[in-house]
């Protein structure tokens, strides 16, 4: 599974709550969580997130258990999201919403491009590759159906 | 020899499993997405063999017409299937879970990051999202990495006004927001089998803002006796030396009153360092601090006396509040002029109920005090229940040892 987008470079420790605040929970509006992810972090975030690699710190999407900030975050229309580590309910939760995650300590260059290739275990930047943590078969095989629900209806 | 997680997984850490979920339950909140993935699984009847729970406490009662449509749906949908299902005003999910449901050894999964509560009864308790929830509904099953463990090895008992609050504020200040990611806490040692089970649920609540995937106490007596008043018969969990990714050492005994200051749950300061800090609003209660306890003991400290601030409190459960009402716990704290809140989560997650405004300033007992979590512009300060009480009679942060 392979991937491309522009770097937007993020803090360490981005919770849930400033991801998607609970004031936006309350709906099935997929619409209204894209329009409103990152809020809190900055305004002017969510209409610069089509085709974006966010490139965070560590501890990213920890929190609640909300989904609706993955989905957010994926309806916003950023392409993978980048991090030294991830919230393990926020992990799971963007695995099973078909948002790719990927675990390296890449350091993140606003506006560069980034190339990715989760099958294969690697990130390019700059012209350098580096490796990355594989994701375990399970989520590999989750995230290539698309999501649980495309997985279950596959499997079941 | 095996942690407590590696037994109850029934496999080595870093182990990749399937397992049978024993109980697995859903809010309000996380049901509603949780409902349209499994509808769009193609789901029409539960999984076998696992207890199933939908519990009304996070907006509960509905706050307007989108929310009470949402909770429409789902509420129909838990009383036609074989959910076990609590409307608004039963309590909070993980308070209801721990009233006589959940048992060592068992495996739950919440959709809810605050399940991992139940760790304190010797169950692996963990909190997963909406979609993971759904499949557990379709299989009955679901997978974990089995995770490493970080021992929090506790000696001594506590002293002056310090509570389980504080040393879970002061473990999660050592470990920090990430310290224990993908790992599960272990709480031994004696100063372990000398907490309450109200203390363990306050210890393995607070684990998951360490980052943990649970907070694991071993069953003991003390557990063995909670169980019995429920009507359970259940063997203590025989500890076995084992070998723990890290060890941190904890006396009960050092343990101040400790605030956890905005933004961060791991910024922890001695009360003293803040008192005389102007406050807007003091919230008792949430999956934390709402138990009777915690009401009996906020209550003692009020007693005839009024509080200086609004001040909202909010048993955890509706069992709570009949005990309350019942020992006259809940009239010391209405005639102190605190306001009673309908059991649930109350205004932790900034719904309802004591949402703070611009530039306010709230010390709160809940478990988290992210930005604009309250409230947009509003400030948390995360306490004991002591720390609450001092603080509501001088309307400024204090310290319950100054009291």
């Amino acid at each position: 599974m392979k991937g491309k987008g522009t770097a937007v470079c993020l803090p360490a420790d981005i919770d849930t709550d400033v991801i998607i605040a609970g004031r936006y929970l309350r709906t099935k509006d997929r619409g209204i969580w894209a329009a409103h992810v990152l809020e809190d972090l900055d305004p002017t975030l969510a209409s610069h997130l089509k085709g974006a690699v966010i490139v965070a710190g560590k501890n990213f999407g920890c929190g609640s258990s909300r989904e609706q900030a993955a989905i957010a975050i994926r309806e916003a229309g950023v392409v993978a999201v980048i991090a030294p580590s991830f919230a393990r309910i926020f992990f799971r939760n963007a695995i099973n919403i078909g948002l790719p995650l990927i675990e390296s300590d890449l350091t993140c260059e606003e506006g560069s491009t980034v190339v990715f290739d989760i099958s294969e275990g690697w990130v390019e930047t700059g012209g350098k590759r580096h490796p990355v943590r594989l994701l375990s078969p399970r989520m590999r095989e989750i995230l290539t159906a698309g999501g649980l629900v495309e997985y279950w209806r596959a499997h079941r | 020899m095996s942690t407590l997680s590696e037994r109850i997984l029934g496999a080595a850490a870093r182990e990749y499993v399937d397992r049978k979920v024993d109980r697995a339950y859903a809010h309000d909140g996380t049901g509603v997405l949780a409902l349209e993935a499994w509808k769009d699984m193609g789901g029409d009847r539960l999984g076998k063999d696992t207890g199933y729970y939908i519990q009304f406490d996070h907006i509960a009662p509905a706050n307007n017409g989108t929310t009470a449509t949402l909770q429409h749906e789902l509420r129909n949908f838990a009383k036609s299937s074989f959910m076990q299902f609590s409307d608004i005003g039963c309590g909070i999910c993980h308070q209801l879970m721990s009233e006589g449901i959940v048992l060592p050894g068992e495996i739950v999964v919440g959709a809810d990051s605050h399940s991992v509560t139940l760790g304190a009864f010797g169950a692996f308790a963990t909190g997963m999202g909406a979609t993971d929830m759904a499949a557990i509904w379709l299989t009955g099953e679901t997978w974990f990495r089995v995770p490493e463990s970080t021992g929090i090895h506790l000696t001594g008992r506590f002293t002056g006004a310090a509570e389980a609050k504080d040393l879970a504020l002061t473990y999660v200040g050592k470990l920090g927001m990430d310290g224990a990611t993908y790992q599960t806490l272990e709480f031994v040692g004696e100063g372990a089998h000398h907490l309450s089970m109200d203390e363990r649920l306050v210890l393995s609540n607070l684990s998951v803002e360490a980052g943990a995937k649970a907070g694991l106490f071993y069953a003991d007596d003390v557990t063995v006796r909670y169980l019995k008043e429920q009507g359970y018969d259940v063997m203590p969990q025989e500890s076995e030396p084992c070998t723990y990714q890290q060890v941190l050492d904890l006396d009960l005994a050092d343990v101040v009153p400790l605030v956890a200051v905005p933004h961060r749950v791991d910024t922890i300061k001695p009360v003293e360092a803040l008192g005389g800090l102007h406050l807007d609003q003091v919230f008792v209660g949430t999956c934390t601090n709402g138990r009777y306890s915690d009401l009996a003991r906020f209550a003692r400290l009020v007693k005839g006396r009024k509080v200086a601030v609004r001040t909202i409190v909010i048993p955890a459960s509706a069992s709570i509040l009949e005990k309350a009402i019942r020992t006259g716990v809940l009239a010391d704290i209405v005639d102190a002029g605190c306001t009673i809140g309908t059991p649930g989560c109350g205004p932790c997650l900034g719904y309802h109920m004591g949402v703070l405004g611009e530039g306010e300033v709230c010390l709160s007992t809940a478990n988290r005090n992210f930005r604009n979590r309250m409230g947009v512009g509003g400030e948390i300060y995360l306490g004991s229940v002591a720390t609450a009480a001092a603080s509501a009679l001088s309307g400024e942060i204090t310290s319950p040892e100054a009291a």
